[in-house]
């Protein structure tokens, strides 16, 4: 009887052993690439040539100096900064006053709204590139942030009042109906008692647009030319065409412009994680 | 006090119309100027001829008759398409079943399983042209990681980007490591949510891992692999960055890469190597894609969830 537990507990012990053998592998498939990469941002050129494997034989910065002095990588940062918060801040905006209306109040038509919303999840807005391009283009937004920061807006808001309208219409009546009674106004009480206990809501549409806008390369592709607007994803590709044979600073840049994400989501990551695949897993 | 409050709020209905409407105002103007008057607009550019940037005259489908039957045209849509369903298949295998044998193993929670997670929804995050850019120089023929790795247990240089038999299947890879972490996350949600009464049922019965994962798990957790199969064809459909960013504008080698997303963009706004720019043919191709994901997901979400439903 024992012994028969006995080997059940040994064949579940190499089991586990080599499902974790698996998983250690996917694990090092996923960082060392990774790894490779800011290594190599502190060597020359020669010793990633040369010994592809190695760690750096000085951790020195001449690649981040020449990155920092002879491209235009730290105007790209701010442009992809200012971009993604003006966007997400927008996005967070409009999107909260809208599901306010339509999760707080009942009015004729407000189900119709809530449909238009909807339907725009499901439309893919690249596929509408031209016609995008052109209205832009007649209100003389293309090539400025403006034109990409409303597109961006437009693409975030179904999702973002979805998700909104579905948690304020969690939030309790009588808040609202005492603090009414009270004689606050309709703004106090959306600003004061509603909107502070949807922060958490908040926090997950903010990522959920803040990281495919951070990361988008389409869209400033088609709609931004001058150099000096050009956001991070699209000046990296400039930046490669430029330093095609110098790999040192391409790791450089690459680890660069993958830092900034990177740290966020190691300090946030269930908020990453959640926001990511919110829609995915309900 | 009140009470009388309350007649006033009553007494002035257009008031609160009118804080309504306020509210409701600048979403309502964004999506229209920019998600509906641009996609009812994508459909009826489709039926005219361009001049530059102004629609000149109506032609009926003869944007479409060019894209599908005129050559060289004709030629370049149906070898992108050809990438596009390659691509999704692959995806399918590869991308989602690994995420599949992932999710299973994390469904164990062995330690370390919290920081597995993590780790493999990381470049998730990175953006696409990071991804592309760094797999390519790792598959360098002479200085890549990937052949310098291969030398050491004596395999020579492949020029893995630049040979048409090996080009899409690198790309594709690249791919998977990219998003690896979406799928394996959402089909494990999926399967935390199987409760755990009915996998210790099937256990004492004497279910093994693979009665287990077949029988139980496989078609309870349908829903999610419904969304990772709808979004992975979606994905494959309008896939773009990796591809642009490692094999360029054209789909290099000779095409071998291309794909519908690509073959769009040159259409649509130009490449300096085929000279082409013609905004009627584009958005008659823009047209297309947009009928295949939506009819796709429309028939497999009826099918899949059929499947669901039978459960």
């Amino acid at each position: 009887m024992s012994a028969a537990v006995g080997t059940r507990e040994t064949g579940e012990l190499l089991k586990n052993g080599a499902i974790q053998l698996m998983l250690a592998i996917n694990a090092v498939i996923m960082i060392y690439p990774l790894f490779v990469m800011v290594m190599s941002s502190f060597k020359t050129n020669a010793e990633i040539f040369s010994s592809p494997f190695a760690l750096p034989a000085h951790f020195s910065l001449a690649n981040a100096e020449r990155v920092w002095s002879e491209t235009n990588f730290v105007r790209y940062l701010a442009n992809s900064v200012g971009v993604t918060m003006a966007a997400v801040a927008l996005i967070l905006l409009f999107s909260t006053m809208a599901a306010y209306a339509i999760a707080r109040y009942q009015f004729r038509l407000s189900a119709l709204v809530l449909m238009f919303f909807l339907s725009g999840m499901t439309v893919p807005l690249k596929l509408a590139i031209i016609p995008l391009f052109i209205q832009l283009d007649s209100l003389g937004l293309v090539d400025s942030y403006a034109g990409l920061v409303l597109v961006y807006v437009a693409m975030g808001i179904p999702s973002a009042v979805f998700i909104m309208t579905g948690f304020l219409r969690t939030l309790p009546r009588e808040l609202e109906e005492s603090a009414r009674m009270d004689g606050a106004s309709e703004f106090r009480i959306m600003r004061s008692i509603m909107l502070p206990l949807a922060r958490p809501a908040l926090v997950i549409v903010a990522i959920q647009n803040a990281v495919p806008i951070w990361n988008d390369f389409f869209f400033p592709l088609v709609l931004i030319t001058s150099d000096n607007l050009k956001t991070l994803p699209q000046g990296l590709t400039v930046f490669v065409g430029e330093f095609t044979t110098d790999w040192g600073v391409l790791f450089t840049g690459l680890t660069l412009a993958a830092l900034p994400i990177t740290l966020l989501y190691i300090v946030l990551s269930k908020q990453f994680i959640s926001g990511i695949t919110q829609g995915a897993v309900k | 006090m009140n009470i009388g409050r309350r007649h006033t709020t009553k007494a002035f209905p257009w008031r609160r119309s009118l804080w309504i409407a306020s509210l409701l105002t600048p979403a309502l103007v964004v999506m229209v100027l920019f998600v509906l008057w641009p996609l009812l607009s994508a459909f009826r550019l489709a039926f005219y001829e361009f001049n530059g940037l102004q629609p000149i005259g109506f032609i009926g489908f003869e944007n479409f008759r060019k894209v599908l039957f005129e050559q060289p045209y004709s030629d370049w849509t149906f070898n992108a398409l050809k990438h596009n369903i390659i691509a999704f298949v692959a995806l399918m295998v590869f991308e989602n079943g690994t995420a599949f044998l992932l999710a299973y193993a994390l469904l164990k929670a062995l330690p370390g399983h919290r920081i597995h997670q993590v780790i493999v929804f990381l470049p998730v995050v990175l953006s696409a042209v990071i991804v592309g850019f760094l797999w390519k120089l790792f598959l360098h023929p002479l200085f890549g990681l990937v052949n310098q790795t291969l030398a050491l247990v004596g395999i020579g240089a492949i020029p893995w980007l630049g040979n048409e038999h090996t080009a899409l299947g690198s790309v594709l890879f690249a791919n998977v490591w990219h998003w690896l972490g979406f799928p394996t996350l959402v089909l494990l949600a999926g399967m935390q949510r199987v409760s755990k009464e009915v996998i210790e049922a099937a256990r004492l019965d004497g279910a093994g891992d693979y009665v287990l994962m077949t029988r139980i798990i496989w078609p309870l957790i349908a829903p999610s692999v419904t969304i990772v199969t709808i979004l992975t064809f979606i994905g494959s459909f309008n896939w773009f960055e990796i591809p642009y960013v490692m094999a360029g504008l054209t789909g290099s080698p000779g095409g071998a890469t291309d794909v519908l997303g690509l073959y769009f963009y040159r259409t649509a706004f130009g490449s300096t190597t085929t000279g082409i720019q013609d905004f009627g043919q584009g958005s008659a191709l823009a047209v297309m894609m947009f009928i295949i994901v939506a009819g796709v997901t429309a028939i497999a979400l009826r099918y899949l969830r059929r499947r669901e439903i039978e459960l």
